[in-house]
């Protein structure tokens, strides 16, 4: 057994997989805003008057949370060209990880909507805020305080689920990764060193998003 | 001819299913056992140790299990062992639980109040007993939702076995859905037979949630 470790093709292949990065981060930032379109949709669908629409709602929610992302990406892969959608793959899993993603999204929402008690409303009017104020001051801000440290945390988990659509060979880092690896025959190292490059970009998403948070959803202290 | 998806085919994918099954439980029983030693070590109180489980734990919350599988599966194979495929995946999913269910009951035990400690050590019993009899069994309690909500994961996540090439459900179905042409049949019952597992587990996690959550309140 002589095999010695060589990262030296990872090194050749940084602007690749740099650029694979940006692939995984794009793909991501995609599928979560589809899945805040869904989220927000579906809440309001939610609570509509239509006993369908809830029911429809519920069942998409609580299939999507029990069942694999491979699985579903598959199934869409397959699905979307049948109502039409020809797709290519990127797209394809652009549209899975909205979906997935918007699920998720969109009990999160319902979370942070219903904890604005209905009191803080009226002690708003009471305080002689207009409406405007009341939605951007008492409904919104606090909802999205409330919330935010799901939603993002919901965003890194998007981007780590981003891997799978490798398996339909969406343009990500994984199957970036798997090209480099196919070529080079250094699984090891290739895999060993994506896998830090993924860590680079949680912690990243993780600082960028507490910076966020500090700026915009810090109580006020004056 | 392409054979239709029929009796035969749906036996492939029940076999395939008993593999999910199989793999979830051994990763589970394996993470469990770890997790705990992790989640010891991670409110141990030396301040060094705490660190290297915090890291453990960071590292694996913070990168995709997909790689995760990747590097254990090429990794073993490098040490020269011939492990099977179904070893391999194991291990990748016992280290992913272990961290997980170490995170989770870290922070168990963290919720379990300060004084029930004290009130042990002035007892003047040891670490051992302490854990075992006063601290442990109520941490347990506390963190049951969040752990049958991470076997939900986990099930889920043994699909991904089926990219490294072991045929557990998800590769059994993309067999069969590769001979019958019919994938949205086949993954249908796929994706069916994941929630006739997961569905149950979620629905007895967030029920228990909701009780704990009204028991706290009083």
């Amino acid at each position: 057994m002589g095999y010695t470790l060589d990262f030296s093709v990872v090194w050749h292949a940084m602007p690749t997989l740099l650029w694979g990065c940006v692939g995984t981060l794009a793909l991501a930032l995609a599928g979560m805003t589809l899945a805040m379109m869904i989220g927000v949709a579906g809440v309001a669908a939610r609570d509509a008057k239509a006993a369908w629409l809830r029911a429809f709602v519920i069942g998409f929610v609580e299939i999507v949370r029990n069942t694999p992302f491979l699985v579903q990406i598959f199934f869409l892969f397959f699905a979307l060209p049948l109502i039409g959608l020809k797709l290519n793959p990127t797209a394809t899993a652009i549209i899975a990880l909205g979906v997935n993603g918007g699920a998720y999204a969109i009990e999160i929402i319902r979370g942070g909507v219903q904890s604005i008690h209905k009191g803080q409303v009226e002690a708003g009017y009471a305080l002689g805020l207009h409406k405007g104020q009341v939605f951007r001051f008492i409904v919104l801000k606090p909802a999205l305080r409330a919330i935010y440290p799901s939603l993002t945390g919901q965003f890194i988990m998007l981007t780590l689920t981003s891997s799978i659509c490798s398996a339909v060979s969406a343009y990500e880092l994984t199957s970036v990764a798997q090209r480099i690896e196919s070529d080079t025959f250094r699984s090891f190292e290739v895999y060993f060193s994506v896998t830090f490059l993924y860590l680079g970009i949680s912690w990243l998403l993780m600082l960028g998003f507490a910076a966020i948070s500090h700026r915009f959803f810090s109580y006020p202290t004056r | 001819m392409t054979p239709h998806f029929g009796l035969p085919e749906f036996g492939f994918l029940l076999r395939g299913l008993q593999w999910t099954v199989l793999l979830t439980l051994v990763a589970f029983a394996g993470g469990c056992t770890a997790g705990l030693a992790i989640a010891l070590l991670r409110t141990c109180g030396h301040k060094g140790v705490e660190w290297i489980t915090r890291i453990y734990i960071g590292v694996f919350q913070g990168t995709p299990l997909l790689l995760q599988l990747f590097v254990v599966y090429y990794g073993l194979a490098l040490t020269g062992l011939k492990l099977d495929a179904f070893v391999a995946v194991a291990i990748g999913f016992t280290v992913n639980a272990s961290a997980f269910l170490g995170e989770i009951w870290r922070g168990a035990i963290q919720a379990v109040p300060r004084g029930q400690t004290e009130a042990a050590m002035a007892l003047g019993l040891h670490y051992s007993s302490r854990m075992r009899d006063i601290v442990l069994p109520q941490a347990i309690r506390i963190s049951l939702p969040a752990t049958i909500g991470y076997l939900v994961q986990l099930i889920k996540g043994t699909s991904l076995a089926a990219i490294v090439g072991f045929i557990e459900l998800a590769r059994a179905g993309q067999i069969v859905s590769n001979q019958t042409f019919q994938p949205l049949l086949v993954f249908g019952v796929v994706g069916a037979m994941y929630f006739i597992l997961c569905w149950p587990l979620s629905w007895w996690g967030s029920r228990m949630e909701a009780r704990l959550a009204l028991a706290s309140q009083r």
